[in-house]
């Protein structure tokens, strides 16, 4: 804790500096209780939790209007909670329950709302960043001024279809921000080990789209850059890369023995970069926010992230006919 | 000498069109790549160039006649000198008509072979019953797992141009840890990390075939294999026979193959009856830890693609392996698990679960089943499954995948046509449901094929 530098001061309102707080302990309390349940068997298969990285979809939230749409991969709990999902459907939904947003059909990896503009949830690494360039070409097409935040793992920019998308993305000036949510790490495997570019986001230029990194632990940072992206994009002079320089504080997945980064490196991260923590400190030593009153926040949280929980413990399972519905429209 | 100007092709579908225009007259001298007349398709109207030198003598065919067949001589192109009635010489033939021909070996088949073609069928009558090792050879217990891993290590360790690649299979030691151990054993050079990249390194693996390589490509699973699958079936299945022959592609594709468990619809797919849908590929799916071993190690000698689809539930469990030097199960070889009178059931990979169980609950009603182990799904080992159905006069497939197209479908098949007069009942296929897989732990259990269904289809074709 002492490591910590101290933040800078930002200009950021009270009211704004709560929000942040808010949203990001709603997600990190949402992934612990998920941790939770799923040592308790109450959730199966694959579970990738967001914890340490919330700060990127809750700073983006922040630069989008209503309309926007997201899309990423199967680490997408928080940026369903981001969006304004509701954490029962969320966690019914990592139960397998019919109280889930997709019924208990879809899993940890496979949601979506279409009300509030989230088109999943995807378990193909790098698949959804094409799919993301669509829901832009669809918003062109239909000539409104929406853009989408296609989000991406350090992992995923490796794929060839990440660039066919960013060819044509370019090419038809798509309202789209490609989101690279740098971990550091694809499962095991290290930046370092995967590419010998030195960064991610300079790749777009080879298709003359324009980006930067971003401390993707400061919300802050993430909003301000998000707005500029945004901005670029709804005037149309999309595309846009950002990438987050940001850190997943668990497992790859719950199964993960994680023997390929020291526990030294995890707690120096949390320690030194937590975007939470970072919030926290600006508010208290701003002289904006009373520790009782975040106390007050974390209690709130807790009774959200409980509710969740006991919905999704209480729902039913699914009708079994429900097996052979949703095929077909 | 005189040449004919036949009417062109000026499409692969084109057979006839019509001669539109002329833009050259008698006596005119033309040079080859000259525009000589327009030619209208059903699809477009085309430009007609001359491919030879010389002076219009004839045109055969006056402007706006339709229907003119495809190589009908048009025009008559005299040399300097000649007359126009100068008898024309064979013309050469425009591009993209050859003629059909019958393929060749397509006489003299002989009588009683199969109406039907065999997937890449062992030849008929050779059924081999041999035992896969010999009497008395001492055995050990080994996960699945580790007879996957040992059949790697002893292939590399045998040939210095075997080595594997995929995401994860080095340093992490491996996403499931089949290749555990094997970049100590084997360094870098040997046991490649790659990107998160499947169409591309699987297109680099084909590559280093073509070379002169043995690449075993480890998919993390079967489903992100997808990304690669034109590599594998265009370029992996078909370049030996585009080359003539020439270039061949030993490699192996590997890795766990259909539903794990919760895992969704997107990670829980059998890919059986897809690859063993191609020409060029060999596919392999085994159950056992003896078959696991046996058959990579087959697999890895191959000099074709081969397809090998291991299964994520069975990697824990133990069976009896065989402890040779050189342990190797040929492909095309069924095992019979339990022989029976009253029924035929027809297996492989994971399903073999379910046949064996409800084998021994039948057992316990008085019905006496033959489990069958197909082992290789290209090349099949009909024989096998002919004469057990010829014996039991009833069959019945269990599978995981989808129904439609399925292995089964495919058993069922070969079954009515080779074995009709046996039959007492019609085959029944035991198969995944027709639904992507869900994640709720109750739909996803009924989506699977179970004991309890295999059972009673036994029973139903068993009229009990
Ligand atoms: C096409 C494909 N290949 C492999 C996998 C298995 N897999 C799932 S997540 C993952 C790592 C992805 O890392 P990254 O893109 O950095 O995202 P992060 O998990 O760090 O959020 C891998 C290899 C997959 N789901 N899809
Ligand atoms: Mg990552």
């Amino acid at each position: 804790m002492a490591t910590r530098k101290s933040p800078e001061q930002s200009n950021a309102s009270r009211e704004e500096l709560l929000h942040y707080y808010r949203e990001m302990l709603l997600i990190r309390r949402f992934e612990e209780k998920a941790g939770q349940l799923y040592g308790m068997g109450l959730i199966g298969g694959f579970c990738h939790l967001y914890i340490g990285q919330e700060a990127v979809v809750v700073g983006l939230e922040a630069a989008a209007k209503e309309g926007d749409k997201r899309i990423t991969s199967y680490r997408d709990h928080g940026h369903m909670l981001a969006c304004g999902m509701d954490a029962k459907g969320v966690m019914a939904e990592l139960t397998g329950r019919e109280g889930g947003y997709s019924k208990g059909k879809g899993g940890s990896m496979h949601m979506f709302s279409k009300e509030k503009h989230f088109y999943g949830g995807h378990g193909i690494v790098g698949a959804q960043v094409p799919l993301g360039a669509g829901l832009a070409f669809a918003d062109r097409y239909l000539g409104n001024d929406n853009v989408t935040f296609a989000y991406f793992g350090d992992g995923a920019a490796n794929q060839g279809q990440v660039y066919e998308a960013y060819n044509m993305a370019k090419l038809w000036s798509l309202p789209v921000i490609f989101v690279i949510e740098n971990n550091q790490y694809a499962m095991g495997t290290s930046v370092k080990r995967s590419t010998k570019s030195p960064s991610l986001w300079e790749r777009g230029a080879a298709y003359g789209i324009k980006g930067e990194a971003v401390d993707g632990m400061d919300v802050l940072a993430v909003k301000a850059a998000g707005e500029k992206a945004v901005a670029a994009c709804r005037a149309g002079q999309g595309p846009y890369i950002l990438e987050m320089m940001t850190y997943r504080y668990r497992g790859h997945s719950m199964s993960d023995p994680a023997k390929y980064r020291t526990r030294e490196e995890v707690q120096r991260m949390r320690d030194e970069k937590d975007a939470i923590e970072h919030v926290r400190d600006l508010l208290i030593q701003g002289n904006l926010a009373t520790d009782d009153d975040l106390k007050a926040i974390d209690k709130d949280i807790k009774a959200v992230v409980n509710e969740a929980a006991d919905f999704a413990k209480e729902s039913p399972e699914p009708a079994l006919e429900e097996l052979w519905t949703d095929i077909y429209a | 000498m005189a040449t004919e100007v036949l009417m062109p092709a000026l499409s692969p579908t084109m057979e006839e069109g019509t001669l539109a225009k002329w833009l050259v007259k008698e006596g005119d001298a033309v040079k080859s790549g000259q525009i000589i007349a327009e030619i209208e398709t059903d699809k477009a109207t085309m430009e007609f160039e001359a491919v030879d030198e010389g002076t219009i003598g004839k045109l055969l065919i006056a402007e706006g006649t339709a229907g003119v067949k495809v190589n009908t001589p048009i025009a008559v192109l005299v040399e300097e000198g000649e007359s126009a009635d100068a008898t024309p010489a064979p013309a050469a033939q425009p591009q993209g008509e050859k003629q059909p021909q019958p393929a060749e070996g397509s006489e003299g088949k002989a009588v009683d072979e199969p109406l039907v073609s065999s997937p890449g069928a062992p030849v008929p009558g050779k059924r081999d019953r041999s035992p896969d090792w010999p009497e008395g050879t001492q055995m050990k217990t080994m996960t699945v797992r580790e007879a996957l891993r040992e059949a790697m290590a002893e292939e590399m360790r045998a040939d210095k141009t075997v080595f594997l690649m995929g995401e994860e299979v080095g340093e992490y030691q491996g996403a499931y840890k089949i290749s555990q151990g094997l970049l100590d054993e084997f360094g870098a050079k040997r046991v490649v990390d790659t990107p998160i990249t499947e169409h591309g390194f699987a297109g680099m693996a084909v590559g280093a075939a073509f070379a002169g390589l043995r690449p075993i490509v480890e998919f993390m699973t079967f489903n992100f294999a997808m990304q690669a699958i034109d590599q594998i079936i265009n370029s992996a299945a078909k370049t030996l026979y585009m080359s003539g022959g020439q270039m061949g592609c030993p490699i192996v594709f590997r890795g766990p193959n259909g539903a794990a468990a919760r895992v969704g619809a997107q990670h829980s797919q059998d890919y059986a009856a897809w690859y063993a849908q191609i020409p060029g590929l060999k596919v392999v799916m085994p159950y056992s830890a003896a078959d696991a071993k046996g058959l990579l190690k087959t697999a890895i000698r191959d000099p074709n693609p081969v397809i090998f689809l291991e299964n994520e539930i069975l990697y824990g469990r133990s069976f009896e392996v065989p402890v040779l030097e050189d342990f190797a199960i040929p492909f095309g070889k069924a095992r019979i698990w339990r022989e029976g009178s009253d029924l035929t059931i027809v297996s492989f990979g994971i399903g073999m679960t379910y046949a064996l169980e409800a084998a021994d609950k039948l057992a316990a009603e008085g019905i006496s089943a033959e489990v069958i182990d197909l082992r290789t799904l290209r090349p099949i080992d009909y024989d096998t499954v002919i004469a057990s159905v010829k014996k039991t006069n009833r069959c019945i497939t269990v599978e995981e995948g989808w129904p439609v197209g399925s292995i089964g479908n495919h058993i069922a098949a070969t079954i009515m046509q080779q074995a009709f007069d046996w039959l007492d009942a019609p085959v029944l296929n035991l198969t995944g449901k027709d639904v992507p897989m869900p994640y709720a732990a109750n739909l996803e259990k009924h989506a699977l094929v179970t004991t309890a269904e295999v059972v009673e289809a036994a029973k139903s074709v068993c009229y009990r």
